[in-house]
């Protein structure tokens, strides 16, 4: 199958604009002929998540790139990286490992992306437009920017964002077009009263819920309350992108492309439609748990995706309820964020009370990818589905979900 | 799907094209990569995975496509450099991740994983613990040992 090129798709791949161009261009090419795609079409921003993990091989591919010369073509933005590029010391990260770190990180914004370093760019810096055609990696980016800008973009694995965001240029194919964005699974959430969709944890666990039945499909939701917030749909979008490969969903009166049910499904009918009841949600938080109840607590983890301003406050108010001084002795409480919304607390008097409460606060990074937590870390505690569904693997700890306020009390306890 | 020691062929796209064989790894759960692969052991470690445990490395890994997370491709381009990497990849869904970190493998290290897209109904017929030949067209040849009648294998 041969993939149609442009002039200027020849020319890249003929080396006319250097060898690292070159390199992203022969990458472009190649995966569009494996996947079957013979057109490829333009791109205009980009978010890189092949900054996030440090391994040898991602190491070698960055530097091999930026060696080359290759640069951005169109505006990039970078996901959370492998480090707290300004705090790492205070967390004792291995030196060698953070000179790595540094390294992959100088090689991406040697080739001009811009340092925004989050996984939740969408509320840092040069949010997409709707329609706008774009290249995004982090599959809760991807799932918010197509779901609730109604930017069109496939989920770009590692070293295809950074090729992509090179050349401009991707494969014609998936949700970049109209007729592949057809919501096709209609979940209609049933007898859960206005109130119980007010938590943070609820959205994580609706997600969760969604990404197990729907796997690639795309959902659309019906009855949602219509005072969700951005962080709730940030919430739910990450659950769904973790438990199933969830990229974009409908929700009925709330999304860009959904403002009345038919809208959502391109005029046609659901294939499935599936009711939420209150008992799916509860089973959803316990499937979300692997931990006991009582459990000694090692480290409340908030901040997958990196938390928000919002999110900082209502923090803050879950700590001045608690009337609590300080967490317990043992438990650590981590919350991951981007330089963006930290810089906003930071002229606001919520950091102190972070800092007295005994809050770390962490930049740039991710507990995923970055080696913050000791080895002796067993249970830890999240309000985010996401980090909730990846633990037990990535980081070999038992997991209790809830929502903020019941890791805030669990943390003062020192106990799930 | 004929058994008892015969070899039966498959006709797959040959996604990544390739030679490999080896012993079949099957699941019809998706998996993601990462957090779902430790490159260093080449072990599953998605703890909600019916593989859970199970090592990938030099199988003929089966599994219908990948979920989650888009740093799949590099979990396997960093198994391909470690090693650790299954022998080929099997899927039922195209998925650009997997074909991704074997193209990036071959551009850095000049060494690949075949990836191959079987259809749902040739993709149903493969079974745990076949011996798994992969030809660089896409033909799969498989051989499957004759079933114990007391039940073991």
């Amino acid at each position: 199958m041969t993939v149609h090129l442009s002039r200027n798709d020849q020319q890249m791949l003929d080396g006319h604009f250097g060898p690292g161009c070159q390199m992203a261009m022969r990458i472009v090419v190649r995966l569009a002929e494996a996947c079957g795609v013979t057109e490829l079409m333009d791109v205009t921003q980009a978010h890189i998540d092949g900054c996030g993990l440090l391994s040898e091989s991602s190491l070698l591919f960055a530097e091999t790139l930026a060696g080359k010369g290759a640069k951005v073509s169109i505006p990039t933005t970078l996901s959370m990286g492998p480090l707290d590029l300004q705090n790492w010391r205070k967390f004792n990260i291995d030196s060698s490992f953070a000179q790595k770190a540094i390294r992959q990180g100088r090689a991406y914004e040697s080739m001009g992306c811009i340092p925004t370093w989050t996984c939740a760019p969408y509320q840092s810096y040069l949010t997409p437009r709707f329609g706008q055609q774009i290249a995004w990696g982090e599959s809760n980016a991807v799932v918010y920017a197509n779901s609730v800008l109604g930017a069109r973009t496939n989920r770009y694995a590692d070293f295809h964002d950074i090729c992509a965001a090179i050349t401009g240029r991707v494969p014609r194919c998936g949700l970049h077009l109209h007729e592949n964005r057809k919501g096709q699974v209609l979940f209609q959430i049933t007898d859960i009263p206005a109130e119980a969709m007010q938590g943070d944890d609820f959205y994580s666990a609706l997600g969760y819920l969604i990404g197990v039945r729907t796997l690639n499909q795309i959902p659309i939701i019906v009855g949602m309350s219509a005072g969700v917030t951005g962080d709730n749909l940030k919430a739910l979008g990450a659950a769904a992108a973790s438990s199933g490969s969830v990229m974009l969903f409908h929700a009925v009166g709330i999304t860009p492309e959904a403002a009345t049910l038919d809208q959502a499904c391109h005029g046609d009918k659901p294939r499935q439609v599936i009711e939420v009841t209150p008992q799916d949600i509860q089973r959803a938080r316990s499937e979300l748990s692997t931990a006991a109840k009582t459990e000694h607590l090692d480290a409340v983890i908030l901040g997958c995706p990196h938390f928000s301003f919002d999110e900082f406050r209502q923090l803050a108010e879950c700590i001045r309820t608690s009337q609590a001084e300080h967490i317990a002795p043992e438990t650590r409480f981590i919350v991951k964020t981007s330089r963006t919304s930290y810089s906003l607390i930071q002229h606001n008097k919520m950091l102190d009370l972070f800092e007295g409460f005994g809050v770390e606060i962490t930049l740039d990074t991710c507990v995923f990818h970055t080696p913050l937590l000791g080895p002796g870390t067993k249970v830890i505690m999240t309000n985010s589905g996401k980090c909730a569904y990846y633990a037990p693997g990535e980081l070999g700890v038992r997991v209790a979900f809830g929502s903020m306020r019941q890791c805030v009390d669990s943390a003062v306890r020192g106990c799930v | 799907m004929i058994e008892n020691g015969k070899p039966i062929h498959l006709q797959a796209r040959a996604v990544i094209p390739g030679s490999a064989q080896g012993e079949a790894l099957v699941t019809n759960s998706p998996l993601s990569f990462w957090g779902g692969i430790c490159s260093e052991t080449g072990e599953i470690i998605d703890r909600r995975h019916d593989k859970s445990g199970e090592i990938v490395t030099g199988k003929i890994f089966v599994f219908p496509n990948g979920r989650g997370s888009s740093t799949s491709s590099a979990i396997l381009l960093e198994c391909i450099r470690a090693g650790t990497a299954p022998a080929a990849i099997i899927n039922s869904q195209v998925d650009s991740a997997m074909a991704l970190g074997s193209i990036v493998a071959d551009e850095l290290y000049g060494k690949s994983v075949p990836v191959l897209l079987l259809s749902d109904e040739d993709f149903s017929g493969l079974c745990d613990g076949d011996f798994v030949h992969i030809n660089p067209d896409g033909r799969i040849d498989i051989s499957r040992q004759r079933r114990d009648p007391n039940g073991s294998q």
